[in-house]
């Protein structure tokens, strides 16, 4: 077998499976072109936080039951079912886990380096954001009707002003936490 | 087409492409916000203009509709806002964290414990915070050229050389950077 593949290895194909990553600018145009497939085939442009939803729904079902979630006007909505929403998450985590096992970059690990130049190698400071990041961004997701995919991506395509709200209220918040989380430079 | 299979390969081809950007990596997400990586930024504006351009010829030729989401704006303003927060602080967003986690990232598989909890906590606690802030400012399911009056082919106009203009300062960066660092 070759030698691992490097994002600059100049013996490969810009675009093989066995790279671990390609140009940005060329996966930017691919999800473009998925845009259009997906609006084409399935009516509907690429989302992920609404399937997230019903798979929260999934989570209370055996507390609550059936009964439990009709009650609930959010989960009412989204019970929980294997459709179109739902298996595209399944198959993006399937497709993310194929493209790392084929260029050989699957590897279990906790902590980055982004993240432990900034606040140390502590694992549990970073599982706690981890989980209360995961749970904000979800809740931030719901009240705005969408995340990078729904409105980052579908709806600031489709020029939708709510999108473009999204896009431009998100980053500047996102900036003055991540300098807050992480800003330190290494050694600093 | 059975809508399954076509969410398989829509999904499959998302999941890869997410990885081969670099984008399920915690140091691209929060770097596009220290201004340390660019990925974020060249991936999805790359998306959005090569998307628009053409899911607005498909809307023309009647092969596709529009999917616009509201713009009820204290919802979306506040969410939006607890998006940023909630995407720094975790490191990816729903689409990269599920893709991050499949990878490996434990970080990624973790936080997505958080979002289902953050599921559920607004199922129960949404209807109440809605009743409060939505429909104060509702401007509804507009797109741009609706609200300005500029036609959507001006707006695409913008919006390249917007793009334009921030992948060659991207790119200036990037070089000035290289130049200025030895190579890691």
């Amino acid at each position: 077998m070759p030698n691992a593949p490097s994002p600059d290895h100049p013996g490969r194909a810009a675009l093989s499976m066995s790279r671990p990553t390609w140009n940005p600018y060329l996966v930017g145009a691919g999800i473009g072109v998925l845009s259009w497939v997906a609006f084409a085939w399935a009516g509907k442009g690429i989302g992920m936080s609404t399937q997230i939803s019903s798979a929260a729904a999934l989570c209370v079902l055996p507390a609550v039951g059936t009964e439990g979630l009709q009650a609930n006007a959010y989960f009412a909505k989204h019970m929980p079912k294997l459709d179109y929403s739902m298996v595209f998450m399944l198959a993006t985590a399937a497709g993310a886990a194929i493209s790392a096992l084929w260029s050989r970059s699957w590897r279990p690990r906790l902590m980055h380096e982004a993240w432990t130049a900034a606040r140390g190698t502590t694992p549990w400071p970073r599982i706690l954001a981890a989980f209360l990041g995961g749970m904000v961004i979800l809740y931030g997701a719901r009240l705005a009707g969408g995340c990078t995919s729904g409105h980052g991506i579908t709806g600031t395509l489709q020029l939708a002003l709510s999108s473009w709200i999204f896009f431009l209220v998100m980053f500047p918040f996102g900036i003055a936490a991540a300098w807050i989380i992480a800003g330190r430079r290494p050694g600093a | 087409m059975d809508p399954i299979l076509i969410a398989i390969i829509l999904g499959a081809a998302f999941g890869i492409l997410l990885h081969k950007g670099g984008v399920t990596d915690y140091g691209r997400i929060l770097g596009v916000f220290l201004f340390r990586d660019f990925t974020v930024l060249k991936i999805m504006l790359t998306a959005i203009v090569v998307g628009g351009l053409g899911v607005h010829l498909l809307v023309a030729q009647g092969f596709a509709a529009w999917e616009v989401k509201g713009a009820d704006l204290w919802p979306v303003v506040i969410g939006s806002a607890l998006f940023g927060i909630g995407m720094a602080v975790y490191g990816y967003c729903p689409g990269t964290g599920v893709a991050a986690a499949a990878t490996g990232r434990m970080d990624a598989l973790i936080g997505l414990g958080g979002m289902l909890a953050g599921g559920v906590l607004y199922a129960y606690t949404s209807p109440t915070l809605l009743a409060a802030i939505a429909g104060r400012a509702n401007l509804g399911k507009v797109r741009l050229g609706e609200v300005t009056g500029l036609p959507s082919w001006a707006w695409f106009a913008i919006l390249i050389v917007i793009a334009g203009s921030v992948f060659a300062l991207i790119s200036r960066i990037e070089r000035r950077r290289a130049a200025g660092r030895p190579p890691e």
